[in-house]
């Protein structure tokens, strides 16, 4: 088959784009935190997990330490190494190919490799969208970090409100059900109930410990929180919503 | 300098955890509890991550023009506007009603 026919590869190309532009946020957020343009691009290059990235630099734009920061983002790194065993188990890559793959494992990669039922249309969708959002996302933290720092007070461009918005804009399709809401709901209140009593950044980690044992104690779906930022097949989602279908594959 | 350090660190455990996936066998893995988990810090962890941008100021709550703009923003994900929309809606609305006044 041609690349250009390919599904997967079509879908992928999509969602590199849509990802890899909301790095024009990421690197204008990071250098208003009080990161340099240097450690924009190592996060955007080397972390290279969008809600891990804006975790790191949310809580050092809240003046938490970088302890903290660090432990927001690996935590929220965690579901990646549950997409790293779906994806070894789908595509099998042998050698380097593994550390590669590794690398560019995150939330859109897999969704476009698991929305897929062929096995090299799940092998092409993943390397297109991991690929593709890799040099987009790069290449857009860099433009935003740029612009970023031109800007002058990030207050009076309204920047602080953009961090709100985007991690709203992170959690969101994540809030599918009344579980999901419910678990947001606590783990907010937690985090208004730790503000004044502990060092910033470290109510971001009771929530967390919170969800934790929420995760640990309650029996919902095992795949619960783990949608993608954004849904790579969301048209065929959308559709199959509406036909009163349950989501299938979309090939 | 130390803020190097805890970011360099960072970016190796999260590589980590993306390579533990491939490396370790899955037999050891495949455990419905720790998916689950997984899946609710995110939750948990985006939703903390949100007030505290919204609401924390140091260690007190401070209501002021950012609650404007989580309001902007939840209003254009209703309308299922695109990530880049949503980000521009926060800033265009804490920005808004800074220059009306509210802090």
């Amino acid at each position: 088959m041609k690349l250009a026919q390919s599904p997967a590869f079509r879908v992928g190309l999509s969602i590199s784009i849509a990802t890899g532009l909301y790095g024009v946020s990421f690197g204008a957020l990071s250098v208003t935190s009080g990161l340099d343009f240097w450690q924009t691009m190592a996060l955007s290059l080397l972390l290279f997990s969008g809600g891990s990235q804006f975790a790191f630099i949310g809580v050092v734009a809240g003046g938490g330490s970088g302890v903290a920061a660090m432990s927001a983002a690996t935590l929220l790194g965690m579901r990646n190494g549950i997409y790293g065993m779906q994806l070894n188990a789908l595509l099998q890559p042998r050698g380097w190919r593994r550390f590669a793959a590794a690398h560019v494992t995150i939330d859109e990669s897999t969704a476009t490799s698991t929305g897929q039922t062929d096995p090299a249309e799940q092998r092409r969708g993943f390397w297109t969208a991991g690929l593709g959002i890799f040099v987009l996302w790069n290449l857009f933290t860099a433009v935003g970090a740029l612009a970023g720092s031109a800007l002058g007070d990030p207050k009076q461009w309204g920047l602080d409100g953009a961090a709100v918005a985007a991690f709203l804009g992170l959690l969101w399709p994540r809030l599918k059900g009344r579980e999901p809401v419910a678990i947001a709901v606590v783990c907010a209140l937690a985090t208004v109930l730790a503000v004044p009593f502990v060092p910033a950044g470290v109510p971001i980690l009771v929530a967390a410990f919170v969800a934790a044992v929420v995760g640990w104690f309650s029996h919902g779906r095992s795949d619960e929180g783990l949608e993608p930022d954004v849904d790579p097949y969301a048209e065929e989602h959308e559709a199959a919503r509406r036909s009163g279908h349950s989501p299938g594959d979309a090939s | 300098m130390t803020l190097w350090l805890w970011l360099l660190l960072s970016c190796v455990l999260a590589y980590a955890w993306k390579l533990v996936g491939y490396l370790v066998p899955a037999s050891l893995l495949r455990n419905p509890r720790m998916s689950r988990i997984a899946g609710t810090m995110t939750i948990g962890l985006l939703a903390s991550l949100t007030v505290v941008n919204t609401v924390a100021s140091g260690q007190s709550l401070a209501l002021d023009a950012r609650l404007g703009a989580l309001a902007a923003a939840a209003i254009a994900l209703w309308l299922r506007a695109p990530f880049l929309v949503v980000v521009l809606a926060g800033a265009g609305a804490a920005a808004g009603l800074r220059l009306l006044g509210w802090s």
